[in-house]
């Protein structure tokens, strides 16, 4: 079943909304995505109808807030093929669930000299709590970097991934490249020697059909945000065995089970680590954004975002002086394109377009690392969702071709 | 662009004479003896400066501006360097402050003396877009502490990061 762009359009109300007097055309989906109806009914209806404070109260708005507060931890774990809803945490965000993997088992069971294998192409999310974690214990980073397509060079994955290496932290879809890493192939080598996988899914979660059991990784971080649901709520999955070894992240209300005044015994995984109230109206309502996806099939958004990419990267290659990052193949990539056209710097070119009414993503994109790798300051990124149509190229092609004639001198073009 | 008609705050952004010094830029052509380099870096955008500096008698003899950068942090530079070649290091230091304060209050009075800067008056109503302005200002003031400090580090660079 194909993804009816039209019908899904109208399930989305900002995308009627107009720009600068032109039609909205959102390709920001990388930084966050849109939300459905259905996802701002569900927040409204929590508020409205069943709003009260989980796991505490004996009357019935604490039961029903509970129960749709747990029955959500079950959505998610379901569609991440995780084996039970105690393997699901919930969180802020991508960043919270990297963090919180780095205080509660890095500073716990890592040591001087330890190894820890990270990438070139890594957010700043999966990176700097690893970089803290370093300075702290005297554990060592080590980084495997991309090749001219923009893929992890394979002889840098058999070189790093060693008997030392006790934890790999690598992103499963770049956010700036849309390169898709062979992490079940990286989960396998890191497991023959010991070490455990984390897998930053804040791009592939949202966009690929991803299962937990079948990739074999021991940590999984995404943010709700980026997957049609609320912003300020984020998913760590973890090996069951994993949370139950693992110290606390804060502590507090909700993740113990006995206080007294000196010592505390802690609350049974996944509560253990979500101490305080939680953000319960979001976490409800995030389950409408699941049921969603899950109605139009993650491999249906898979082929969507196959298409939408393969027509992208043919309007965007027929612009002069356009320069295309990321591997060639659409079956390699995610939804994502980034890219740099001469003389015009991607802020300006954000600026022209946003006046085209297309809102589009211009900077680091928070990789800074990534952005000295390829040797740009910034770049230009269109990212796609299930409600992007092909049509849309046409305002970002007109835009990229007003920016161009507006900051390029003529004699300077092709230069 | 027959296809859009640009809003006026766009207009106002995007102003002739800050295309024209972008494509064009002034004084773009490294020194090759200055004493002293100045080097400026906004980490936000990966905006790049790179000042070089002469002087003589109290002022600013010459003066180059490069680097990579937006429309606005180049055409900014190279207003710049036009405006300060030439002046007492007093007057330049006067300008620059009346520069930042166009740049922080979008209602204020533009002095003459900023000649063509003026056209980057617009760019206080974007504030993402500030910071690109008054990148080259900033590195310049960084280049004249160092001198009045004389305690130039080796190679006479200097650098500064917004
Ligand atoms: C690959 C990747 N990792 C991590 C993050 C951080 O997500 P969040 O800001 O929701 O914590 C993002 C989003 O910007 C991302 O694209």
């Amino acid at each position: 079943m194909a993804i009816e762009t039209k019908r899904i359009r109208e399930d989305f109300p900002i995308l009627k909304r107009e720009v600068h007097g032109k039609p909205l055309v959102y390709l920001d989906n990388a930084a966050t995505t849109q939300k459905p109806q259905v996802l701002i009914d569900a927040l409204v209806e929590y508020y409205s109808s069943y709003n009260a404070n989980i796991h505490r109260g004996i009357h019935a708005l604490a039961e029903e807030a509970t129960g749709k507060y747990e029955a959500t931890r079950q959505t998610v774990a379901d569609f991440i093929g995780a084996p039970d809803a105690s393997n699901i945490v919930f969180t802020r965000n991508t960043t919270e669930s990297i963090n919180l993997v780095a205080h509660a088992w890095g500073r716990k069971f890592l040591t001087a000299g330890d190894e820890i294998v990270l990438s070139t192409m890594e957010h700043h999310s999966n990176l700097v709590p690893w970089q803290t974690l370093a300075k702290e214990k005297g554990v060592v980073l080590r980084f495997i970097d991309i090749d001219d397509d923009g893929q992890f060079v394979q002889d840098d994955i058999e070189r790093h991934i060693g008997p030392k290496t006790k934890l790999v932290a690598v992103t499963h879809m770049s956010n700036v490249l849309g390169t898709i890493n062979p992490v079940r192939e990286i989960a396998e080598r890191a497991h023959q020697h010991g070490a455990l996988v984390l897998l930053d899914g804040a791009q592939s979660v949202p966009h690929l059909p991803v299962n937990v059991q079948e990739l074999d990784c021991d940590f999984l971080a995404f943010s709700a945000h980026k997957m049609l649901g609320p912003t300020g709520v984020g998913v760590l999955y973890a090996k069951r065995e994993l949370f139950e070894e693992m110290d606390p992240f804060l502590g507090g209300g909700e993740m113990i089970r006995r206080v007294q005044l000196e010592e505390s015994t802690w609350n049974d995984v996944p509560w253990k680590f979500e101490a305080g109230t939680p953000n319960i109206g979001d976490v409800c309502a995030f389950s409408a954004a699941i049921d969603y996806l899950s109605g139009l099939g993650m491999e249906n958004v898979r082929a969507h975002e196959i298409e939408m990419v393969q027509e992208g990267v043919r309007r965007l290659a027929n612009v002069p002086g356009i320069t295309i990052y990321g591997p060639e193949s659409a079956e390699r990539r995610g939804g994502v394109i980034s890219f740099n056209l001469d003389n015009v710097h991607p802020h300006d070119l954000g600026t022209v377009l946003d006046h085209h009414g297309v809102a589009i993503r211009a900077g680091h994109h928070c990789a800074q690392p990534l952005m000295g790798r390829l040797d740009v300051v910034a770049t230009a990124r269109a990212s796609f969702y299930v409600y992007n149509e092909k049509e849309e190229f046409d305002a970002l092609i007109e835009g990229i071709e007003a920016a161009a004639r507006l900051f390029r001198a003529p004699v300077h073009t092709g230069a | 662009m027959p296809q859009s008609i640009p809003e006026p705050e766009f207009d106002e952004l995007y102003r002739e004479l800050i295309l024209d010094h972008y494509r064009n830029p002034r004084h773009s052509e490294p020194l090759s003896d200055a004493d002293v380099v100045a080097e400026g870096y906004n980490p936000l955008c990966g905006d790049e400066v790179e000042l070089r500096l002469n002087f003589e008698n109290g002022s600013v003899s010459d003066l180059s501006f490069g680097g990579r950068g937006c429309s606005i942090s180049r055409a900014s530079g190279s207003m710049m360097t036009d405006l300060v070649i030439g002046k007492p290091i007093e007057d330049v230091r006067r300008l620059s402050e009346q520069f930042n304060k166009m740049m922080t209050d979008p209602d204020n009075e533009v002095p003459e003396e900023l000649g063509d800067l003026e056209a980057l008056q617009g760019v206080a109503k974007f504030p993402v877009r500030v910071k690109c302005a008054t990148l080259a200002w900033h590195t310049l003031e960084d280049g004249f502490k160092q001198r009045d400090e004389g305690g130039l580090p080796p190679g006479g660079v200097v650098r500064h990061e917004e």
